[in-house]
Parts: C-alpha cells; structure tokens; sequence
C-alpha cells in the first residue's frame, strides 16, 4: 500500500490502481478490471444507497479505467449526484468525470446543467469556478446554449472575486469558439475590454485570450484595445523584474501576458495615432536591446521566456511590415540566434526568418545568412531543425541563388530523412521551374532530381515536367537526349521527335530495357514505338514483330495488352496519311497553375501555401513559358482557365487540377491557346482587351481573378475574391456599376459578407450588351479588414470586341466590303510604337484573342495581319475589319479599323493602339 | 493549445487533456503518434517539432514526457514554460513530485492542471495563487484519521 496519497487520498482506489500496476500481463490486467467493474455496478444497483465517499471512490476508479483506455458505460448518473453533494472533493470528482465523460443523453445534460446553474448563483467563489471549469472542458452547443449570456454578467460584475473572473472570460472564450452565433458581447464590450486596466495581472492574462479571439472575428468593435494593449505592455516593458512580484517569471517580468499583448497587437494594423505608434516602437526596440543585455539568470527558463518575448515581438514587426529599421533589426536578431548553441532557439529563428523573408524590406537581409542556413541543412543533428532550414531555403529563393539553393537541396536529398523526401521533392520542382534561366538547367535538374528521389516524385512532377517541356520546342531536343542517355525514363510523348538518325539502332537500345521497366513507363513505350513506326517507317516490320510477340499482346496487364493490340492493328490497317494525323504532335498545354504546387498546398494543408505565394510563382512561371525571353515559335500562353482553376481547391470552374488524370485529359478540351499577356502593365484592365482569364487586381490583402466566355451579345464573367491575410474579411460587399450611358445590363448576385482567411469566393456577372459602348463598368469593393474600412473601385475589363463573332470570308469579300465602309468616320487610324514584342505568333494570339478572325492570304504583303469579325449588340451588328501593319525596322504598327458604325471603329483603335 | 498529454518513457500515458473536441478515435490517433514522433527522438533534440498543422512542444522531466500540441500562433518558448510551470506546480503540490504521484493521485494532477489552464489558454500564472486555490481545497477534506478509518473496497 504506497503512502503516495495526499489530501483526501481514496484507500480503495489507491489499492485499485496498486493492483493494475501489479499485474504481469495484459489479461491479468482486463480480469482484475472485470472484476472491478462488475463490483462497482452491484454497488450502483444495491439495494443500499450509498454514501457520499463511496461514490466519488466508484465514481473515481470508473474514470482510472477510463484513462486507462477502457469503455465506460455507466456511472454518469452517480456522478451527476455527486455534483449537488456539498462536499468540494465530491463535487470536484464528479465534474471531472463528467468532462471526461461527456454523454450526450438529454436527461442527463438536464440534470447537469441544473447543478451548473445552481453553483453559478452559489456565491461561492470555489463552486463557481468548478461549474465554470465544466462548461469549458466539455464546450458542447448545448452547454452554450445554456450559459453563454449568463456568463458575460459575471465577468463584468463588480462583485464577481478576481479568479471567477479569470474563469469567466476563458470559459466564454472557449463558448465562442465552439458557438460564436450564441455568445452576444453587445453591450458588455467596451466593459470587456476594459479588462485590459484591471489591477489583477491574471485576471487581465485570461481576459486578453478573450479579447484576442473576439477582436480577430469584431476587429471594429474591439479597437479601443489597441491603445489599452500599447500602454499595458510599455509597463511591463520598462517595469524592473522585482515590480510584478509573482507574475514575474525567472526574472522575467510577465513573460505570458507581455506575449498575449504582442499577440493581440497582431490582430491590427499599426496604430494610426502618433503617440500610441511612438511608444509601441519604444516597446519594441526596448525588448530587441534587452535581448543584447547579460542574462539575469543562467536558467534556461530565464531565456526562453526572454526569448518567447523576443520573437513575439518579431512576429509583431514583421506583420507590420512597415518599418523598415525594425525589421532590418529583428533579422539580425535571427541572424545571431542561427548560430546560438541551443538548437530550440535554431529552430525558431529558422522558422521566423521564414516570414521575414517575404517582406520586402528584410528579403534581401535574410538573402545573407544563405551559408548559415545551407550548413544547418547540412549538419544539424535533428531533422526538425534540417527541415526547417529547408522551409527557410525555399522562402529566402529568388533568381539570384536558385541555382546555389536548389543544387543544396538536391545534394542534401541523397541523404535525407524519408519523412521529408517528398515534400523536400516538390520543392525543388517548383524552385527549378520558378527560376529556370535556361531550360537545361531545368531539365538537368528535374532529372537529377528524379535520378536521386525517383520514389518520391509524385505524378503531378511528372506531368508539370511533361507539360513544360512539351510547351517549348527548344527543350524537347534536349530534353528526350538526355532522357535518352540516362535511359530510366521514357516518356513517349515528345520522344517520337527527335530521334534522328539509325532508328533501328535506337529502337533495339530503348527495347532492351522494355523488360525492367515498370507497367506504366511500359505502356508509354509502346506509345513510343507506335510513333517510331509513323516516323521510320524502316522501323515498322521489327516493332510490329515486338508487338505481336505474346508478351505483349497477351499482356496480363490491360492496358498493356490494349495498346499493344490497337497498335499492332493501327500500324498493319491505317495508311500513312491516317497514321501522321492520329500521331500528330501534341498541342501546347494551355499554361495552368503548377499541378505540383497544387499538390504542395495540399500536403501542407490549407493554408500553408499562402495566396501570394502561388500568384508569385504563377507570375514567375509565366515568365518561364512565355514571358520576355520567349523564343521565336512559341504559342504558349500565361493564364487562361488555368490562374483560378488551382487557387483554391473549391473553385468551382473547369477540370480540378489536383486530380492527375484530368490533367492529360482536358488538354483536348480546353479551348487551346488564347493571347499572351502582354509585359506588365499597371492598368489591370487593358491587359484583358486580348484575353479573358487571369488576374485583374492583387494588393497585400486582396487577389481578385476572373475568368469570362461571352457568346453573341451575352456574357458571364466569373469573379474571385481572394482573402491574402490570415485575417477575416468583414462586411464583404461588392456592387457593378455602369457610368453616364453604359449599354450594358450586368446583373450579379449579393456574395458572402464574410471571406475567412485565406478563403476564396467567387461572384457571377452576368452581362448583356445593348448597344456598342465606350466605358467599362465598374466593379467597387468593401470590407473591413483589421478595423478599418476597405474600398475600391476597378474598371471591369468588359470591352466592346468580347461581343465579337470572328467572320471568315475570302479575299474579294473582304476588299469589297473594305471598301463599302469608306466614309471617313468609319475608318479610324493609328500609327504607334511596338510596346511588346513583334513576334508573329504573339501578334497572331493576340489577334485571335480578340476575338475576330484572323485571315490568311487576303492582305498582299504576307508581313501585314488582317481580321473581321462581327460585334453582336442586343439591337445590332456591327461589321468591323481591321488591318495591322507592322515595320519590324522601325518597331511601329499602322493599324486601321473600318467599322459599319464610327464610334465602334475609334473605341476599337484606342484598346487596340495599346495592345501591341 | 490544443491537447497536453503526459506519458512515460515506456509509452503508458499518464494524463490527457484535451481542449478542443475530437472523437475517441481521433483522440487515439493523437496520442499514438506523439508517443511514436516524441519517444522516437534522440537526447537534446530540439523540443520542437512539426506535426500535421500542429506545432508539437515536449519536454522530459525524469521518466515522463510532457508534450503539447499548439495551434500556428502559438508561442513554442512559453509553451515550454507552460509544462515548465506544471511540473513546479506539481511539486510543489506533492514535494518533489514523481511518476508515482501522478499515477495515484491522477484526479489531483488534472485539478491542478485545471487552475492553470482553461480551454487551452493560460488561466493563471502565479504560482503562488495556483498553490492558495489547491490549499484551499484540501481544507475542505477529510483527515487523515478519517482517511484510515475508510473501508479499503
């Protein structure tokens, strides 16, 4: 019998959990526990009742059988009788096993809830915070609806002890985040905030969780606390360790609500007042000198609660993001603390360095610990902190050490940890393609890579690799040669191109290793001979043998034997005409959001790959297919369909991109190359003239993508509203306007008024054009984000030529009809300078984006590019053609319109005049 | 915080505390990979580390593991402290607190974790009030003598 019991120890239960630890086997354990159980519930049902003791004892070894993971089904209704006892260990037992044991049966709730209810109005400070303890752990809708406006009152109340209090505000907290429709601050809120001045330092501890969480979700209501929270923490901050007397923590004065201070800070934007602002820096630069002070103790709980304040505090900066001294500070304060001997400050200044890496003011100060970081990749001993020092890599990337970080990341995977393998994979896809310079590198590298973490690369590398190299001619040479020397992978697709030269030689070399190659990489190889036989038709004899051998075409496999199958007959029926057209190169992938990013987030869970991050990488990626150094051939384009698709996995248009399969298959149905995006250009809505999809406006809390189709005179755009923050958008409002005389009728249906952080929502215009018309109309937005009132007005790129139908005719129709729209108002012309580049194809997409079309051999110079197209208003037709002549010599462009109604011809020429 | 689990070198689980709801397969879920992520790490590791969404924070203080789960704000250098400040809670409570303590008066470590701890959040960080509440408590108990006299079934 241990004499380890203190206080009001239970001899029976002592002796109990004596037995249990006792036992040598796991059924020794279950028949003493049996035997328990069953003497328990003849004491339940015995005709004697029992007393007070006995039952907290019973009640007491259930709940050690409980914990020890066994299922309890009964005793709750003791234990709701040991709640009215009013002996405080009997009351105390049987709260703690109906928040361990929460049963769901009404009755019960009833009878529980009656007991709550009567030891909050007990007065007694004890049972109420006992009651107040239940309602938190268990945190059930039911125990919300019961007490959530009781609560409140005994917070605020004047009478209410200090350690009431405390409870109050964190059970209601808990409330709110299980039911925040049920708990209503109204009237008590300024009250509530002015908790923030109580005396009681635990008592304005626990009210700021409160405060913290409500100010996220009611940022205008709780403002006040800005300026309570700034001059709270300024006292504790110059207050010596000594003022705080118990609240000062291994000389730290207040290390936990310091923190809470910082925390609730981060819930808004910088104080707009002056003085506030002013001494919330003081605050600031006085916790980054104290951390260049000698320690007060040599005790690690000293530092870390120093430290915990620290890098509160740089979290603050750094969400600020606004002084540039601060933040150039705090990364030096990480800097020291990258190489501090104890591993967890490593870790978080790791961590930390993450975010401060993507501010503006502080990227380039954390570019310089890149050799720290890459050693800490390579020698710390705990694959957390290594895994950390990866995170930090991949922030801190841009196009001047990519090829530094990503050859680092690609050594340190020869030897790394299985768990961070494929995450460590994706990254260095994404961090090739984001910042190829030269696509052999890329492929060198995404060869590498799969040479060295070939398990760990998931099919959607794969598929990215395919799509990328598919969309540049110039890399498909490259890349099937190397692909070819290494001869692991296959991939039939782009193969059949390039294989030059002695066929049957190559044939007999790729064949041999047909037999170790895995099922799918098998099937692509059949695809690869198919191919051989269009291209070499020598080939055809010795592949069709290979085809028919019966290891092929009696294939265990299904899809292997189809394939063989089709293709035997494919090659010995169709002619060669038949064979080139079904072999046909593959068209460009229309440009889409990285599949492998997609597949980050998802792995990360939502959240973890911010919005601003995949539309950076978006933006990046379109540079790599199709932006300044685009080859001449090139008719890949940014954007279309493909920017919203991926954002958020709810978007509800088009194929879903995680899903590996549709990736290869709505190729064909997508309507296949649009425009390009022109070079940046500030103005959102000119840069939608040519093309219908991407991203109209981005600021650091907002992204806001469209997509459109418009058919006849009728349209439908789609609009996302992306929350960037982490913050909720409030009041969430949005309303179409159109100036003077628009002739648009665009109807839209009211959205959300919330946006969750992070979240993304989308809104349907749908529009109908009237008459031709010059303005655009007007899409203005509002929320409340972090207190104050967002606003924004942007043009919505709805332009006259959407409602184009293109109009094919030959070339005497069109002289013809050039010359029936003479009059002078109905030409409208314009001789420009090249803003963008000449290239044929560009200027074809471009063309084409416009939505007219664009005809061949009318034009006697070849060099010139000539379209019709008819614009589809609700009451008319308007002919237009248009001729663009371009002077590659003197970069300049003569574009003319003619129109069957002048004011269309001008409005035409002046988008059009800044198109190209 | 989400969870704060206690469990021993030899993977028996000493205490759990859970703050937001989760199912008891869930809860299982939990409690199976901590114990395998946690034990499975070599001495003066970092106490942190990465796990699912959550920012796992764990100490070892003799033969039992103290690990947390944190939400994304969470500070991981004051949850440290946070289990810093139960175990010297618990000693103080118990005077020099061991295993055995624990595992016998288990009822007693979730009431002091209860004063410290609410819903997740810090509900009082004064060791000294903390103590005052506990003493209080135990006033309102029986004797010893009384304890003796108690049948033991």
């Amino acid at each position: 019998m241990p004499a380890v019991s203190k206080g009001d120890g239970m001899r029976g239960l002592a002796v109990f959990i004596s037995d249990i630890r006792n036992c040598k086997s796991k059924e020794a354990e279950i028949k003493r526990i049996n035997k328990e159980l069953a003497n328990i519930r003849s004491k339940f049902k015995g005709d004697k009742a029992l007393d007070g003791y006995s039952k907290k004892k019973y009640v007491c070894k259930l709940l050690f059988i409980f914990l020890l993971g066994h299922d309890i089904d009964f005793g709750h209704m003791e234990a709701v009788n040991l709640l009215s006892s009013n002996k405080y260990t009997e009351k105390q037992i049987g709260y703690l096993f109906i928040s361990v044991l929460v049963n769901s049966n009404s009755e019960l709730i009833r009878l529980i809830n009656n007991a709550i209810k009567n030891d909050l109005s007990s007065r007694n400070p004890t049972f109420m915070c006992l009651a107040l303890h239940c309602i938190a752990n268990v945190g059930s809708r039911e125990m919300a609806e019961a007490f959530a406006s009781e609560i409140p009152r005994i917070l605020v109340a004047g009478d209410t002890m200090d350690s009431v209090k405390q409870s109050a505000a964190l059970c209601l907290l808990r409330l709110y985040k299980t039911s925040p429709d049920l708990v209503l601050m109204g009237e008590w809120t300024s009250r509530v905030v002015h908790l923030l001045n109580d005396q009681h330092m635990g008592v304005v501890t626990a009210a700021i969780s409160l405060i913290t969480c409500l100010s996220q979700k009611n940022p205008d209501e709780f403002k006040t606390c800005v300026s309570l929270a700034v001059s709270r923490l300024s006292r504790i901050v110059s207050s010596a360790s000594t003022d705080l007397q118990d609240y000062t923590y291994y000389f730290v004065p207040a290390p936990w609500l310091s923190c809470k201070l910082l925390r609730l800070l981060q819930c808004y934007p910088p104080p707009e007042d002056g003085a506030v602002k002013g001494r919330l820096v003081e605050c600031l630069e006085t916790i980054l000198n104290k951390a260049q002070e000698p320690p007060k103790s040599k005790k690690v709980q000293h530092s870390n609660a120093k430290n915990a304040i620290l890098f509160e505090a740089i979290s603050l900066i750094i969400h600020y993001d606004s002084e540039p001294n601060l933040l150039v500070r705090a990364c030096n304060q990480l800097g020291q603390f990258l190489q501090h001997r104890e591993t967890n400050l490593r870790y978080l200044a790791l961590e930390s360095m993450c975010t401060l890496a993507s501010s503006e003011f502080s990227h380039e100060a954390v570019k310089t610990h890149i050799e720290t970081v890459i050693n800490a990749l390579k020698t710390e001993r705990d694959v957390s902190v290594r895994q950390r020092a990866a995170d930090l890599l991949y922030a801190m990337c841009d196009r001047s050490n990519a090829k530094q970080i990503v050859a680092e990341m690609l050594s340190y995977l020869e030897t790394a940890d299985y768990s961070i393998r494929e995450e460590m994979v994706l990254k260095v896809a994404i961090l090739a393609e984001k910042y190829a310079v030269d696509y052999s590198w890329y492929v060198d590298t995404i060869l590498n890579l799969i040479r060295i973490a070939g398990d760990y690369v998931s099919e959607e590398v794969w598929y990215r690799v395919i799509q990328i190299v598919i969309n540049r001619d110039d890399v498909q040479g490259y890349a099937a040669k190397t692909v070819f020397e290494v001869l692991e992978l296959v991939v039939g697709r782009w193969f059949g191109s390039v294989l030059l030269g002695r066929p049957l030689v190559q044939f007999n070399l790729l064949h041999s290793k047909f037999h170790l190659c895995s099922v799918p990489t098998r099937a692509l190889l059949l695809s690869a001979y198919i191919k051989f036989i269009n291209l070499f038709p020598e080939t055809k004899a010795t592949i069709q043998e290979v085809l028919r051998c019966d290891s092929q075409i009696r294939n265990s496999d299904v899809e292997l034997q189809q394939r063989a199958v089709e293709y035997l007959k494919l090659s010995s029926i169709a002619s060669t005409d038949v064979l080139a057209t079904v072999l046909e190169e593959m068209p460009p992938f229309p440009e889409r959001e990285s599949s492998i990013l997609a597949k980050l987030k998802k792995k990360k869970g939502p959240g973890a790959v911010s919005v601003t991050e995949l539309d950076d990488s978006k933006r990046e990626a379109g540079e790599l297919n199709g932006g300044a150094d685009r080859g001449p051939d090139t008719a890949s384009t940014p954007s279309p369909s493909a920017d919203l698709l991926g954002i958020r996995s709810a978007a509800p248009v088009g194929a879903a991109q995680t899903n590996a399969g549709s990736l290869l298959v709505d190729v064909f149905s997508d309507s296949g190359p649009a425009a390009p995006s022109a070079a940046v250009n500030d103005d959102g809505f000119l840069r939608f003239v040519c093309k219908n999809n991407g991203v109209l406006f981005e600021n650091q809390l907002l992204q806001i993508g469209i997509k459109s189709e418009y058919r006849q005179n009728l349209g439908r755009m789609y609009l996302f509203y992306g929350n960037k923050t982490s913050v909720q958008f409030a009041s969430f409002s949005t309303t179409v306007s159109c100036p003077g005389e628009l002739q648009l009728n665009v109807q839209s249906k009211p959205v959300e008024p919330l946006v969750e952080g992070g979240a993304q929502i989308q809104q349907v215009l749908n529009i109908e054009c009237i008459t031709d018309f010059c303005d655009a109309p007007l899409l203005n937005i509002k929320f409340r984000y972090g207190g104050a009132l967002q606003n924004l007005t942007l043009k919505l790129p709805v332009t006259i030529n959407k409602f184009f139908q293109p109009t094919e005719m030959s070339s005497s129709d069109f002289f013809q009809r050039w010359k029936q729209l003479s009059q002078p108002q109905q030409e409208a012309q314009k001789i420009f300078k090249a803003n963008h580049s000449m290239d044929t194809e560009v200027l074809k997409a471009k063309l084409l984006g416009l939505g007219t079309a664009l005809l061949d051999n009318i034009d006697p110079n070849p060099e010139n590019y000539v379209c019709a197209g008819v614009i589809q208003t609700k009451g008319q037709q308007i002919g237009c053609l248009l001729r663009l002549e371009p002077n590659a010599q003197a970069q300049m462009y003569r574009l003319t319109l003619r129109c069957s109604k002048d004011t269309v011809s001008k409005r035409l020429c002046e988008l059009l005049a800044q198109q190209f | 915080m989400r969870f704060l689990l206690l469990f021993s070198r030899q993977g028996k689980l000493r205490l759990q505390k859970w703050f937001t709801p989760l199912t008891d397969r869930e809860k299982k879920k939990v409690i199976r990979d901590m114990m395998m992520l946690v034990l499975a790490r070599p001495p003066r590791s970092c106490n942190f580390l990465q796990w699912r969404d959550l920012k796992i924070v764990y100490k070892r203080y003799a033969s039992l593991y103290f690990c947390a789960g944190l939400e994304d704000k969470d500070n991981e250098l004051l949850a440290l402290e946070v289990l810093h400040r139960y175990v010297e809670l618990l000693d103080k409570y118990f005077g020099n607190v061991c295993e055995l303590d624990i595992i016998f008066n288990f009822e007693k470590a979730y009431f002091i974790l209860d004063e410290f701890l609410m819903g997740g959040e810090i509900l009082e960080t004064s060791k000294l009030a903390v103590g005052v509440s506990m003493e209080e408590a135990d006033t309102l108990q029986e004797t010893m003598e009384e304890y003796m006299s108690k049948p033991a079934y």
